[in-house]
């Protein structure tokens, strides 16, 4: 055993000495259990099962003894070491927690006062709207038919059945292109998307047209030139108003929730004969349940099927339309139609992706 | 149309306690909705009073009133009313100001108590040194004229009522009017005689049909001469079928109207004039019948009904000059044209406070014709609006009848027995409805006997024939023309809540369309970046359009133009959609917000080489496919834009620390954003518009062609427009990239070898793009690039003058093994040796 070491150098027990090794554990895990922290606790480790730790020397010395000593001492030193080490486990483990602790309340924030990453965007209302009565319509198997917002007049009025002399179309407040020659017009409604599907499509049809539509209004709290109209239309075998009643409840409750009901009034349109206008029953109105001026509707007028080619008299066809903003309106509580189209932030932020 | 409802109480059974809501609740179910109600706004005690004084005080301010004592009860009576200000004895002491009535006079006396229109309380004050308990009315006063200039003295309406009557009531002023809406197939329900019908319809409850209230003259002798002579009738029918006239002499024009009649014309919307122009308005509200008045003393020769010749003129009641239309159907004497048929008459035969005898015309008149001339001058008026709707064609010797009656007998006329009746009224065309026809329209199962008793009761004549029923409408329905119209009178007489419900089940859909799915996913792409939608007008200046367009092509822009825009500085519709949303940012910062990002999508409109088409197919027939193939060339390509803006700052990342300010690069994103949610190649090059910083500009590609573009707009832009310093935006052609979009996605097989990454740097010069350095670089880098990005653009010292160093991270891996470093370089050497070859980039 070389003594020419700096006195600082641990003795190491005799490999074979109990009481001198129970010693070196029992100061081991008094030195852990004294470590405050981390830091101390590493000092101890190192003290006692580094290089230079009693157990550690004694454990060197065991190659200097005779063979069948050998196997005592190895047995008695590595039930020493493994005291140690468990016991320098189980500190550790305490003294992380402690430290762990101590760091994560020390990392403490104040929630609430998060700062704002992202700014969120946000979907036009009229938009989502339509995209919400389109799925109501594609899960009844219908399609979505589109057209032209910039129209031929025919397409938007004779086809439809409005005499270029009668009042009908001259309270249509049309926008007309110029030359006059040209026959170009802002379309007044999307019920020219009415003809457009039959000519496109086979018998029988069932779309669904939503869009803009346009006309000389001027914009108040109540009116916009330019506003958006969904237009139904089914053309098949033996279709009654009794089918467009029942399509319009269906709508009606897929809106405004199952209490909602429809009334048909008699009306005039062009298109249609017999021609109705629709009130909604709206449950959840503002100022209370109360029926709801919503659109026309009718039976699809013969000229207009003759206009679109449907020759086969056993089809009949209704069709009906709705103001967007309209619905907007009453169903989610928008006073102003100006709200709609300033483009103001806050009012599509207020919607987010929903309607 | 407004409905006095005393005047429908005349000829129906409307209790006299109903309400104009519950005459409107009623008329509703049969198809005349509901629009508003008009009522006197006056309450009383407003009675007659007798003058029994009048003494005129002048005063220091110049004027003159006159302290009167007004007897407001009858003589010999004590009052009966109670109230503040009123006295016990029946006798008003009231201040007035006016001087044209005399003592003796009855005038109306507003007693403390009553309110006048405008919310004008009536009660005693003291006012020139006297208590004024009440007050004289003026018609002004008391809402039923004009006239400020004195008080309303009851003889000038050949009145002469007993102190205490309720002048309300001798006024009509307590009556009230439904106003419905009609629509313009019902031009009979713009008359009492057609409401009233309605409202028997809808209440199952008899009316009284005017026109049969009227007695037509048995001796008759030959009237005031009146030809027909229609050269050019439109589509064949002759513009006037039917034209009678009645004379009647002796008329007093000066007698006032008496207040009844004057009180319902008021109610119905319209202004007494005169007793003659009122009777005739009275006799068209109350029947239907326009009817125009002749001073026969101004009508030169015979009356000739004809078209226009060229260059013809008429000076119209209004008193302007007219240049009439060939097509215009005038009414004509021996002067020359004396009236546009239906729509105006002329000033030179006008009924006026001298004329004794007056021809009275009722005629039938062609709705086109009129409907044609009243938009041609622009002249719409009770007469054209009822005769473009269709009037009863068997009515015109009715209307002139009752017309007779009262000039005889408020006017003091006497009936000459003079008739002319020229023409041949139209008989409307018989119908066959089959009997199935209403049960397949509407779904109810009506009874035979239901079919023919509700045609009956709208006046129709039926008859059955093999099975069908032959109905001939009514002369008051001339829109009743096809089967289908007889199915609604059925059903809106049976009650449209009669309709069963069903839900038809229609065949299997095919759901959205790729293009509908699509333009979905880009709103909720780019919502979901922070960005929010917005929809303008598309009604923009040529500046703008020409700004904000179209890349400048140095050729004019081809633009829609409105004949009728809604305002004149926006007469185009939009080719582009940045003005509108650049509107909004404006407005956004008016009200307080600074860091916007917006979008909008939407049709632009670009003419075409074929503008419209001038000819246009009539009603209900098809064209055929040519035609509509022709009109569908006619119509300007209209794709859709989605466009962004963004200016202000991106929101701090710590509390009080500064946002990233957004710029060019954002608009660029955001472009870049539609492209991958759409799974389009976008390609990114230096671009230049007018619009745009000239050298802040991505010109955004798709297959060699430009799609659209993005960047800075150009700070005389910006500044012109008064939006934030460097305001970017992007505008793309939505309708091109949802063409160009894939059908599906195909996965990529996804490797879990280790990724090798590799930096490089490359000095190229100062004028090569990144985007083309990258793409070459990524070319010769092959399979094993995983990734690209360029992290660094570097110059300055070090750096050869004219040069630029531009650092990339490359990502590299192999789908089968895991690449060693040596495998990574060499791809990394072959992107380098590409780039020097195409760019002569040189390695740092």
């Amino acid at each position: 055993m070389p003594t020419s070491e700096t006195p600082e150098e641990p003795q190491a027990p005799h490999p074979l000495d109990e009481s001198a090794i129970e010693r070196c554990v029992t100061e081991a895990i008094a030195a852990f259990d004294a470590a405050e922290d981390l830091e101390q606790l590493k000092a101890a480790r190192i003290a006692h099962t580094g290089d230079k730790a009693p157990v550690v020397l004694a454990n060197r010395r065991i190659k200097e003894l005779a063979k069948d000593e050998k196997k005592e001492a190895g047995k008695l030193l590595g039930a020493a070491r493994g005291r140690i080490q468990k016991a320098l486990a189980a500190r550790t483990e305490v003294l992380e927690a402690e430290h762990a602790a101590r760091v994560l309340v020390e990392e403490t924030v104040d929630v609430t006062a998060a700062p704002r990453r992202r700014r969120p965007g946000a979907r036009h209302p009229l938009n989502v709207l339509q995209e919400r009565v389109a799925d109501v319509f594609t899960a009844m198997g219908w399609e979505i038919a589109e057209g032209p917002e910039l129209e031929s007049e025919w397409f938007n009025f004779d086809a439809l059945n409005f005499d270029p002399d009668h009042p009908a179309r001259e309270m249509q407040d049309t926008f007309f292109v110029e030359p006059a020659e040209s026959h170009l017009v802002l379309r007044t409604h999307t019920s020219p998307v009415q003809v457009r599907a039959l000519l496109e499509r086979d018998l029988p049809v069932y779309v669904l047209c939503p869009g803009k539509t346009f006309r000389t209004d001027e914009l108040d709290a109540t009116h916009t030139p330019v506003f958006h109209q969904f237009e139904g239309l089914a053309v098949d075998k033996g279709l009654t108003m009794a089918d467009l009643k029942g399509t319009l409840e269906h709508f009606a409750r897929a809106m405004f929730g199952p209490e909602a009901a429809i009334r048909l009034r008699p009306s005039y349109f062009p298109f249609t004969e017999p021609s109705a206008e629709m009130d909604v029953w709206d449950p959840h109105a503002k100022g209370g349940p109360q029926w709801i001026e919503w659109g026309g509707c009718g039976m699809v007028n013969p000229n207009v099927l003759a206009a679109a080619g449907v020759k086969d008299p056993e089809y009949t066809g209704f069709a009906f339309g709705m103001g967007v903003e309209r619905t907007l309106m009453f169903r989610n509580g928008v006073s102003d139609m100006r709200d709609m189209i300033e483009g103001d932030i806050r009012f599509s932020q207020r919607f987010g992706q929903e309607v | 149309m407004r409905i006095p409802l005393s005047w429908i109480r005349e000829y129906t059974q409307f209790p006299a306690e109903g309400s104009a809501e519950d005459l409107m609740a009623e008329l509703v179910k049969v198809g005349l909705e509901e629009e508003d109600v008009h009522t006197p706004e006056l309450t009383g005690p407003i009675v007659v009073g007798e003058v029994l004084d009048k003494t005129p005080e002048p005063q220091s301010n110049g004027k003159t009133i006159n302290w009167c004592q007004v007897r407001v009860v009858p003589e010999g009576q004590q009052q009966s009313l109670t109230g503040d200000g009123i006295d016990p004895s029946g006798i008003q002491g009231v201040v007035c100001g006016a001087h044209n009535f005399e003592v003796g006079d009855k005038v109306v006396v507003t007693l403390p108590g009553a309110v006048l229109p405008g919310d004008f309380r009536i009660s005693a004050r003291k006012t020139y040194g006297h208590l004024s308990a009440g007050m004289i009315a003026s018609v002004k006063e008391l809402g039923i004229g004009e006239d400020h200039d004195g008080i309303l003295v009851l003889s000038t309406l050949g009145l002469d009522p007993e102190p205490g009557t309720d002048a309300l009531e001798l006024l009509g002023l307590y009556d009230t009017a439904a106003e419905i809406n009609v629509t313009p197939d019902r031009g009979y329900a713009f008359s009492i005689r057609g409401v009233a019908r309605e409202y028997s319809h809808a209440t199952g409850t008899d009316f009284t049909d005017p026109a049969c209230s009227v007695t037509l003259p048995e001796d008759t002798q030959p009237g005031y001469p009146v030809e027909i002579d229609d050269a050019a009738p439109i589509y064949s029918v002759p513009g006037c079928s039917t034209f009678v006239t009645r004379t009647v002499t002796g008329v007093d024009a000066t007698v006032p109207t008496p207040p009844w009649m004057a009180s319902r014309l008021r109610l119905a919307g319209m202004r007494p004039i005169s007793l003659a122009v009122d009777i005739s308005n009275y006799v068209m509200l109350e029947l239907g019948q326009p009817l125009h008045f002749y001073d026969a003393e101004k009508l030169t020769g015979p009356i000739r009904v004809r078209r226009a010749e060229a260059g013809e003129k008429l000076t119209t009641l209004d008193g302007k000059e007219r240049d009439l239309h060939p097509e215009d159907l005038l009414i004509t004497d021996d002067t020359g044209a004396i009236g546009i048929a239906g729509v105006m008459g002329g000033a030179s035969t006008e009924v006026s406070a001298a004329t004794t005898t007056i021809v009275i015309e009722a005629a039938h008149f062609d709705p086109i014709t009129v409907a044609r001339s009243k938009r041609r001058h622009k002249l719409p008026s009770e007469a054209s609006k009822r005769f473009e709707r269709g009037v009863d064609t068997q009515l015109q010797a009715i209307a002139a009848q009752r017309a007779v009656d009262l000039l005889v007998d408020l006017a003091g006329g006497t009936d000459t027995g003079e008739v002319t009746e020229v023409g041949q009224p139209r008989q409307p065309e018989p119908i066959t409805l089959e009997l199935e026809l209403p049960q397949r329209l509407t779904g109810i199962a009506f009874s035979r006997e239901q079919i023919i008793q509700t045609l009956t009761e709208i006046g129709a004549e039926v008859r059955e024939d093999h099975g069908a029923l032959i109905v001939t409408p009514p002369s008051w329905r001339p829109d009743i023309t096809i089967p289908e119209a007889l199915v609604e009178e059925i059903a809106r007489l049976v009650g449209y809540d009669q309709i069963p419900s069903r839900l038809p089940v229609a065949p299997a859909g095919r759901g959205l369309t790729a293009h509908q799915r699509r333009r979905r996913t880009v709103s909720a792409g780019l919502s979901a970046a922070g960005f929010t939608e917005v929809l303008n007008y598309p009604f923009y200046s040529v500046e703008a359009n020409e700004l904000f367009g179209r890349a400048d092509a140095g050729q004019p822009l081809p633009l829609v133009r409105l004949a009728n825009p809604i305002a004149a500085q926006y007469p185009t519709l939009r080719t582009t959609l940045l003005p509108g949303l650049l509107d909004t940012v404006r407005r956004n910062i008016s009200r307080g917000f600074r860091d916007l990002a917006l979008y909008e999508t939407g049709a632009v409109f670009l003419p075409g080489e074929q503008h419209g088409s001038a000819e246009i197919p009539g009603l209900g027939a098809y064209p055929g496919d040519a035609v509509i193939r022709d009109l569908e060339a006619g119509i300007p390509d209209q794709p859709l834009h989605v466009a962004a803006v963004v200016t202000g700052t991106e929101p701090a990342a710590e509390l009080g620390g500064a946002g990233r300010a957004r710029d060019w690069a954002d608009a660029v994103a955001a472009a870049r954003d539609v492209a991958e949610l759409l799974h389009v190649d976008l390609e990114v090059v230096q671009g230049s518009h007018q619009a745009f910083h000239p050298g802040r500009t991505a010109q955004l590609r798709w297959g060699g062609q430009p799609v659209g573009y993005a960047g800075e707009l150009h700070p005389k832009v910006i500044e012109a427009e008064e939006l934030p310093e460097r305001t970017s935006v992007m505008e793309l052609n939505l309708s091109a990239l949802l063409a160009a979009a894939p059908d599906q996605v195909t996965a990529e097989a996804i490797s879990t070898f280790p990724l090798t990454t590799q930096d490089v740097a490359v000095v190229v010069a100062e004028s090569l793009p990144a985007g083309e350095l990258q793409a070459t670089l990524a070319e010769g880098a092959g399979d094993l690039l995983e990734s690209i990005e360029l992290f660094d653009i570097y110059s300055g010292e070090g750096i050869e003058a004219g040069k630029k160093s531009l650092a990339f991270a490359l990502g590299f891996r192999a789908p089968d093994r895991t690449l060693t470093a040596e495998e990574a370089s060499e791809a990394r050497d072959a992107a380098v040796a590409l780039a020097a070859q195409r760019h002569g980039a040189v390695q740092r």
